[in-house]
């Protein structure tokens, strides 16, 4: 999995490649919260499943980020840890794994208020999967 | 873009056959520097994207603080018909982020002997900055309250006093709000988080008043020249995130059931008068109003670091509220279209209401002058209070720029500016800024944003609003 962000004059995305979509949403996921917070910071101690239905790819990415920035923001949680157990159709399960956000030790980054859909892609690509996304910071 | 010409001085055309699918041109207020800035990224293809919205009425808009942001650029403004609809991302996820002015009797003298020890209240006092939470205890009951009340809700729970919602927009509070309307999942994002400043480009600033330039106006608004004022720019905070992708969803799918072809999906929306578009609206009401009761929490905090700071009562130091503008918003207005009074759903996408003297939205004690337009620059140069103007009502809906306008990306900002040198370089100009971090800090750089200065001098140029007063930044305390 490889995960680069991309320049926008007022907010920031992220661009993945994936040799599998479940490898994919992962690694979307890993990347939006590295914008939040230092990865490494996060330890997985507390868990929580995720389950989604959507009508298309599209839609469950938006879905799936914005997911996990409700049980972020409600629940005063970060992640750090992604494991996407299945993707069948158009239908995700997963489990992450992430605490309590602590300013004081965990070394914060940035705040992502949503995925948006503008220029929103996920696609087939030779061998493997192709995700962009721009969030609202 | 293609086919982008000047018609005059501060106007440029976006015909539409720059982008087959237009249904209206498109019109971009900026002088050529300006302009040359919004050409550099994808902003006018959004203008030209917008205007494929169905039932979109006269043009496709952009302030002169236009840049890229997703769906509708930022600085963008549109209207739609009745046969029209209303979209999410025109109003974009921080719905009613926006900007209130309080004024002081005091001077820039009383102010700066002491304006770190002020500023350390205010910090202590203003929850801010990532996973923060807000001191007021609200569950349900409360968050409906303020839901459907805005600001006079927030006030008659002790956070404020008489004279607050007569000067803000629609008397603090919006129409057609219906708590039922909001998930379950906003609500629980909301919760805790009334009264709290967020981070990014939200701020409390002290600042004073430079310069006046409109007598008359600045006189009516309590205005003059070295007088300190502060300055608060917040929003919905994850509430109002939450109702935005909520209500994506919704509309992403009647498009695609309606087989409507948009540029962008980010513009997914829903026809006026339909059971998506009338719970939007009374779900968007609502974060309009948390919005609203927000920047009145974070006001009375304010008040209460200045108590402490100055031993003396608010009152008594003259902290009367200014007012309170959102420029994220779409509601319905009455305007004139091709010769004809029409309701419109009128879209601010990173815009302000600029309404004449004699509007009757414009609150009682404003309406012979005008509504008062609150301008934030940057934490480096400066700020502005601006007054509506009837051209605004035959050019713009009614509208005029709401900030400076980003020109550089804010990973570009991190990696060029050093906000340790930044803080240095702005406590050299008598600034001092109180933020959670350095990087977040170089982010807001002055040079990250386009010259406010110029921003203003076009919208006056362009007839959208006059400038009344110059605020400069003496303390900045970011999230």
């Amino acid at each position: 999995m490889n995960c680069r962000t991309i320049e926008h004059t007022a907010d920031i995305g992220i661009e993945v490649e994936a040799g599998s979509l479940d490898e994919l949403f992962a690694g979307a996921a890993s990347g939006m919260f590295s914008l939040m917070v230092a990865p490494d910071s996060v330890s997985p101690a507390e868990s929580r499943e995720v389950s989604l239905q959507a009508a298309d790819l599209g839609e469950l990415m938006f879905l799936w980020l914005n997911e996990l920035l409700y049980l972020s923001g409600a629940n005063g949680l970060l992640f750090s840890s992604f494991d996407v157990k299945r993707i069948e159709g158009f239908a995700l399960e997963a489990e992450v794994k992430g605490e309590p956000a602590d300013p004081g030790r965990h070394r914060m980054r940035q705040d992502v208020k949503a995925a948006t859909y503008h220029e929103l892609l996920v696609e087939e690509r030779g061998d493997g999967w192709f995700a962009r996304v721009i969030f609202d910071v | 873009m293609e086919g982008l010409h000047r018609v005059s001085e501060y106007k440029w055309e976006i015909p539409r056959t720059a982008k087959s699918g237009m249904r209206v041109p498109g019109t971009v207020f900026a002088d050529e520097e300006l302009i040359a800035l919004a050409d550099r990224d994808r902003a006018l293809e959004q203008v030209a994207n917008v205007a494929f919205l169905p039932g979109i009425v006269f043009r496709s808009l952009a302030m002169p603080d236009i840049h890229w942001g997703y769906g509708f650029p930022i600085g963008g403004v549109a209207a739609f018909g009745p046969d029209g609809v209303v979209s999410p991302g025109g109003v974009g996820f921080d719905i009613s982020c926006g900007v209130r002015l309080v004024k002081t009797a005091l001077s820039e003298d009383d102010v700066r002997p002491g304006l770190e020890g002020l500023l350390a209240a205010m910090a202590s006092n203003v929850p801010r900055g990532l996973g923060t939470r807000g001191r007021i205890h609200t569950d349900e009951s409360v968050l409906r309250k303020v839901f459907a009340g805005g600001a006079k809700a927030v006030l008659d729970m002790g956070y404020g006093r008489d004279g607050d919602v007569e000067h803000a927009e629609r008397l603090g509070s919006y129409e057609g709000a219906d708590p039922d309307k909001v998930s379950r999942r906003a609500y629980e994002r909301g919760a805790d988080q009334l009264g709290t400043l967020g981070s990014g480009n939200h701020f409390l600033e002290v600042q004073v008043v430079e310069e006046v330039l409109l007598e008359g106006a600045a006189r009516d608004f309590g205005l003059f020249e070295g007088q300190v004022t502060v300055m608060i720019h917040s929003g919905s905070r994850g509430l109002g995130h939450q109702v935005c992708t909520d209500y994506l969803q919704v509309m992403d799918r009647v498009v695609k059931k309606a087989g409507l072809e948009l540029p962008d999906r980010q513009l997914a929306c829903a026809g006026l008068g339909s059971r998506e578009a009338d719970d939007y609206l009374a779900a968007m009401a609502c974060a309009c109003n948390y919005a609203v009761g927000n920047r009145q929490a974070l006001m009375h905090w304010t008040r209460r670091s200045f108590e402490q700071h100055f031993s003396s009562p608010e009152r008594a130091l003259g902290m009367e509220l200014l007012f309170d503008v959102s420029h994220n918003v779409a509601r319905f207005e009455t305007h004139d279209v091709e010769g004809r009074r029409t309701e419109v759903c009128v879209h601010r996408k990173g815009a302000t209401a600029s309404f004449p003297a004699g509007h009757p939205e414009v609150p009682e004690a404003y309406r012979g002058t005008g509504q008062p337009v609150i301008i934030p620059g940057d934490m480096g140069t400066h700020s502005y209070v601006l007054v509506g103007s009837s051209e605004a009502m035959a050019e713009s809906f009614g509208s005029t720029c709401h900030g400076a306008g980003r020109t550089m990306s804010r990973s570009r900002a991190r990696k060029t500016i050093r906000g340790s040198e930044l803080r240095q370089r702005l406590a050299s100009q008598g600034i001092v800024v109180m933020a959670g971090k350095d990087s977040l800090l170089a982010e807001e750089a002055p040079e990250a944003y386009k010259d406010v200065s110029r921003v203003v001098d076009v919208c006056e140029g362009a007839g959208l609003s006059r400038k009344v007063a110059r605020l400069r930044p003496m303390g900045v305390l970011k999230g």
